[in-house]
């Protein structure tokens, strides 16, 4: 694993003269899906890949201790045992990437997974205003250290849609550094509601923008956007991270959220990181999926595969 | 519960566990049992299809079918024979009787029906395509066999609107279609669905290496309930390819391959009177300019020329980057090679498939091999690629201009990939080339993209896109990619002929090509010499001597050789005389007709127009004066004289009309965005006058040409040239730019041949003998001209129909489709 991202002084050159033509990356995106597939058990392989990339999200405003902990224990045991047992699965620790709430919820996650015996699953909490960010920098700042000294391992910041508009790109950039110094020793997912940023330019932009300031990983969306996770919008994003990469060695992680509901979906984002940026990106430290519904679809795929016949809804069990 | 359900899965040695730590890709194969079982109703042993049947002649020849991709036997077909090119040619007479005259909406109900038909089976027709060919199944799946669909839809339409849309035009007969290996089925389905659409009956003749798919659509389209000999399939050889092409009752070739089988066809069937329409090579250029989306230029590579593994015509195999991104762009491509799947053409997560034959495989590896030895640098993964007949996608760069990889057509997964400075030089080296089908343009800047789409000589170019390809927009070439198009309404002049006209039949002319046009220059004469004399205040004395002179670049020129030759009027008397050109003047006309081509291409319309109304203008006061020239040259009545010019005057009316209104239009492609179809020139069009009505002819030929953009040289008249002669004052005096209308004066066929011979005449209008027809389409094979010729055969240059018809504009224009993709927002 290489070292955590620490950022770079902004320079908006890495960016001024970018250029994005949407019609050819739809093109490049409507064909991943068409180009590769995974099939028998590649796909049962790359399905529970996919499941340790899931951030299992829930974020509402009837989010209560009960539904948190039903999900921290889906979150603990994801797949069902007798489904890992048949793929010989069964020991290899299998859980989903992390929790994902609102930063009044982490400490409940703390707890349910603690009780559940999976500590060790990280908790990540949203915050600066999530989702709009539309709140004073200050309250901002200090709703990450709150969620941070709650628990959160992770943390899911918005930027601010003003600036980035506004083509304030250092303003952005500013931020977003405050925020990485707030996180401290947690992750700094900077979510870029690009389905607000109106072009692909200003996603490719913000992406810079805030891999400079110090982002462990950009995120696509806060699933509450009108458009959230599409792979045009990714591959423009992880573009930026190979590009990134190649100029400053640092290896930023990719976290579409919102939308992503099957399991074949899910194989097809993970082929997009393969192939765009290589298997390293296939892991939960460079790759993430905020969802929720998805790892219901993904499971019953691997009923599928294990028992050969299509599971029904309420054999498996609810988050 | 799920305990209660029984266990299916088995571990193996890939494993889940192993693969959940690698995360490899594994097979996904599309399963070929039925297509395998379709072979077995067969007995994997296939006849031709003649008449709605099968037919299995006794005592053929038999050709092995093979997978390319496993080397597996596939099955048996049959190598044909004349008496079975007979049978399915008399078949399609037969058939062609009542298909022609079946009506249009009957015809649009029976290509629907096959467009119906082919989806119901589309699965096997993905299978078959992909077993015969090595392609992938996705790329089968996901264009050939959509793309074969649509076309049928899209000609149903035709079929349909013929009334209305080709009014003035009908069908031409037995179409013989010969295809290539690399689409199989798509490049069939581009030549017969616009010929059943306008009426016409087809006998196909597919590529050797690649039977199946036509055998099965005759099978689908009789099952569609399509009239028996409407389409039949007949599979042989290169020379059973020959036989069909020369059939009596074959009226028309339409083709698809190789620049060197199109020019074979066209020298066969040179000087018989059938259509010929050739879709040929090609080295199309990829150009990508600094303010490209560089990623998304690397994905448009992948398109461009390791789509169905280079094999396309239109691959873009020359990739031209400006010099700041050039080492940029390069480590981009090579990057993406690193992740690029070769393999088994049935499974589904392959990029590239096999190469369709290890002989093509060997001449690819042969262009390479000896570019390595020239010093190019080769880029390639080898460990990417499976044994047996495959080829890695291939990079090379170090090469330049003079080398062969960079010249000739690979048909290939073989990219070159240079360096160029600035938008002139990119498109100087994009039209270095002997090719001109396709090419695309990558820059972010729209009045860059669309001035260099202008600028690419070639039928289709795709600004930030790459072998894109719908049934709505024409597809063919430019130069020695040939002519005619593929699709579109411009396609479907390619299966039709006007109304009025029969189809010539010279029969077979006898003739010696290498001493036609040989002349003898004219010697003095002295005896029947009209010799003009003048009173002036009662003295009688001589005219003054006027001589004609020819004329190009906008001046009066001697010939270089000065001799001369007299024009003789019916009475045997010399009424006066005109130089007499040659090759040299050729030459120079030529040049000089290049050198106002561009700029006359580029003048707006309007001027244009207003140049040609002028003419008409500047016609009209020399009226009397003109028609008695003719006569004086003819010895017609006065009055038809009169008539004559007048028609003439008329005719420059109508043409001029017709300058700002047939410039193009929007294709309805299924592209989000705008697919432009542009009348291009044609170029430098050189062009013989019949004797017939020697100022209306020529009127009538220079005319819609210069109106769309072309330059020409043209030989007016040989017995009747001096009116024409008349009319460079009038172009003097009418603004027309010098070089845009060149007059060589002198023996027909003589300059005829030069013309035809020269290598950068574009087109070549004869309008003479039967002989010198065959001459010039022989001739015009070497550099694919298109030619318009007569065989010899008059037509009344009076009647509109005959005169002025649409035909002069198919034969003025060449069509450029430009695709433009549009489309920047996303979300809010």
């Amino acid at each position: 694993m290489s070292a955590r991202n620490p950022g770079v002084e902004y320079d908006s050159s890495w960016f001024d003269n970018i250029h994005v033509n949407l019609p050819a990356v739809k093109r490049r995106a409507e064909t991943l899906g068409t180009r590769r597939t995974v099939k028998k058990q590649w796909q049962a392989a790359w399905l529970l890949r996919a499941v340790t990339c899931i951030d299992l999200t829930t974020l509402a405003g009837d989010d209560t201790p009960s539904n948190v902990s039903r999900l921290c224990f889906k979150a603990a045991h994801p797949v069902g045992k007798d489904i890992l047992k048949a793929m010989e699965m069964e020991n290899e620790g299998i859980t989903v990437g992390a929790v994902c709430v609102y930063p009044n919820r982490v400490a409940d996650c703390v707890k349910y997974l603690k009780a559940a015996n999976r500590p060790d699953i990280p908790v990540a909490s949203v915050a600066t205003g999530f989702p709009t960010g539309q709140v004073p920098l200050k309250t901002r700042l200090e709703e990450i250290k709150m969620a941070v000294a709650d628990g959160a391992k992770e943390i899911d910041i918005v930027i601010n849609r003003h600036f980035a508009l506004e083509g304030n790109w250092r303003g952005v950039y500013d931020e977003v550094r405050m925020m990485r110094e707030a996180c401290g020793e947690a992750h700094m997912k900077t979510i870029l509601a690009t389905g607000e940023l109106g072009s692909m330019v200003n996603i490719y932009k913000a992406s810079m923008a805030c891999m400079m300031a110090g982002a462990d990983f950009i995120k696509t969306s806060t699933g509450k956007e009108g458009v959230n996770a599409i792979l045009p919008v990714a591959l423009v994003m992880v573009r930026a991270i190979r590009e990134f990469y190649q100029v400053t060695g640092y290896k930023v992680g990719f976290k579409p959220a919102g939308g992503i509901r099957s399991a074949k979906d899910a194989c097809t984002w993970l082929s997009l990181m393969k192939e765009e940026l290589g298997d390293e990106w296939l892991s939960p430290h460079l790759f993430r999926i905020g969802a929720s519904a998805l790892l219901i679809d993904i499971e019953r795929q691997l009923f599928h595969f294990v028992y050969g016949r299509y599971a029904a809804a309420h054999e498996i069990p609810m988050s | 519960m799920a305990e209660t359900v029984a266990k299916t899965s088995k571990s193996n040695s890939n494993s889940v566990k192993e693969i959940f730590k690698t995360m490899s890709y594994g097979p996904a194969p599309e399963a070929d049992n039925v297509a395998k079982a379709w072979l077995d109703d067969h007995g994997k042993d296939f006849g031709v299809f003649i008449d709605g049947k099968w037919v299995k002649p006794e005592g053929r020849k038999k050709y092995l079918t093979k997978n390319p991709a496993t080397g597996e036997d596939l099955a048996w077909t049959t190598q044909a024979e004349k008496a079975d090119v007979d049978l399915a040619v008399k078949a399609a007479e037969k058939a062609y009787q009542s298909w022609s005259k079946t009506s249009p909406h009957v015809r649009a109900r029976h290509l629907y029906s096959i467009a119906r038909h082919i989806q119901k089976h589309m699965r096997l027709f993905n299978v078959v395509e992909s077993l015969d060919n090595g392609k992938t199944i996705r790329e089968t799946r996901d264009a050939d066999i959509p793309t074969v669909v649509r076309h049928f839809y899209h000609h149903a339409g035709w079929a349909q609107l013929m009334e209305t849309e080709m009014r003035g035009w009908k069908s031409v007969g037995v179409i013989g279609a010969i295809v290539p290996w690399n689409f199989p089925l798509m490049l069939l389905t581009w030549k017969i669905a616009p010929a059943l659409a306008m009426g016409n009956t087809v006998v196909l003749k597919p590529a050797t290496y690649t039977r199946l798919s036509a055998l099965l659509l005759a099978e689908v389209c009789a099952e569609a309930g399509l009239p028996p000999g409407v389409f039949n399939v007949v599979t042989g050889s290169g020379a059973m390819g020959s036989m069909l092409a020369e059939h009596p009752s074959v009226d028309k070739v339409a083709f698809t391959g190789s620049t060197g089988v199109g020019q074979t066809l066209r020298r066969l069937t040179a000087g018989s009177g059938k259509k010929l329409s050739l879709e040929l090579g090609g080295k199309s250029p990829v150009v990508v300019f600094e303010s490209a989306d560089l990623d998304s230029a690397v994905e448009g590579v992948v398109d461009a020329i390791w789509f169905n593994q280079g094999q396309v015509c239109s691959a873009g195999s020359k990739l031209l980057v400006q010099e700041p991104i050039y080492e940029k762009m390069v480590n981009k491509l090579k990057e993406r090679l690193t992740h690029f799947r070769v393999g088994n053409s049935l499974d589904k997560t392959m990029d590239m498939g096999a190469i369709v034959d290890e002989s093509q495989r060997k001449s690819i590896e042969e262009y390479v091999e000896e570019a390595k030895k020239e010093g190019a640098e080769v880029f390639q993964i080898k460990d990417s690629v499976p044994s047996g007949c495959y080829y890695p996608p291939t990079l090379i760069t170090n090469v330049q201009t003079v080398s062969r990889v960079v010249a000739e057509e690979i048909f290939g997964p073989v990219l070159v990939v240079l360096p160029f400075r600035t938008a002139k030089e990119a498109l100087a080296i994009s039209n270095n080339t002997i090719y001109g089908l396709g090419g695309s343009v990558w820059t972010e800047n729209v009045p860059l993209a669309l001035e260099v789409a202008l600028g690419i000589k070639a039928g289709t170019v795709w600004i930030n896109c790459h072998n894109l390809f719908d049934a709505a927009a024409g597809f063919g070439g430019y130069k020695q990619s040939g002519y005619g198009r593929d699709g579109g309404k411009e396609g479907l002049f390619e299966y039709v002929r006007p109304a009025w006209e029969e189809r010539p039949r010279p029969g077979k002319v006898q003739m010696d090509l290498k001493t036609f046009g040989a002349t003898l220059p004219q010697r003095p004469t002295f005896e029947n010499v009209d010799n003009r004399q003048i009173t002036i205040n009662g003295v009688t004395m001589p005219s003054i001597d006027r001589t004609f002179k020819m004329y190009y670049g906008g001046g009066q020129k001697r010939p270089d050789a000065p001799y001369v030759r007299p024009v003789i009027n019916p009475d045997g008397k010399v009424v006066g005389h005109v130089g007499e050109g040659n090759r040299k003047d050729v030459r120079n006309a030529v040049e000089t007709a290049h050198a106002a081509a561009p700029g006359w291409g580029k003048r707006a319309a309007h001027n244009r127009a207003q140049i040609v109304y002028y003419m008409a203008e500047n016609l009209e006061i020399r009226r009397d004066e003109i028609a008695g020239r003719i006569q004086l040259m003819t010895g017609r009545k006065l009055e038809e004289c009169v008539t004559e010019v007048d028609l003439s005057i008329q005719r420059l009316f109508h043409w001029g009309a017709y300058c700002d209104k047939y410039g193009g239009g929007v294709q309805e492609t299924t592209l989000y965005g705008a697919t432009v179809k542009i009348h291009e020139p044609v170029g430098v069009i050189g062009m013989a006058c019949p004797d017939s009505y020697p100022l209306l002819g020529f009127v009538s030929l220079f005319a819609p040409a210069v109106v769309r953009g072309n330059t020409m040289i043209i030989i007016p008249s040989q017995n009747y040239p001096l009116s024409a002669l008349d009319l460079y004052q009038v172009f003097d005096t009418s603004d027309l730019p010098g070089g845009v209308v060149n007059i060589l004066t002198g023996d027909r066929d003589h300059l005829t041949k030069y013309l035809t011979e020269h290598q950068d005449v574009q087109s070549m209008w004869y309008f003479g003998s039967a002989e010198g027809s065959k001459f010039v389409e022989f001739a015009s094979a070497e550099n694919v001209k298109r030619t318009w010729v007569n065989y010899g055969l008059e037509r009344d240059w009076t009647d509109p129909e005959q005169g002025q018809g649409e035909e002069f504009l198919y034969q003025s224009v060449q069509v450029k489709n430009i695709w433009i993709p549009m489309g920047d927002i996303f979300a809010n």
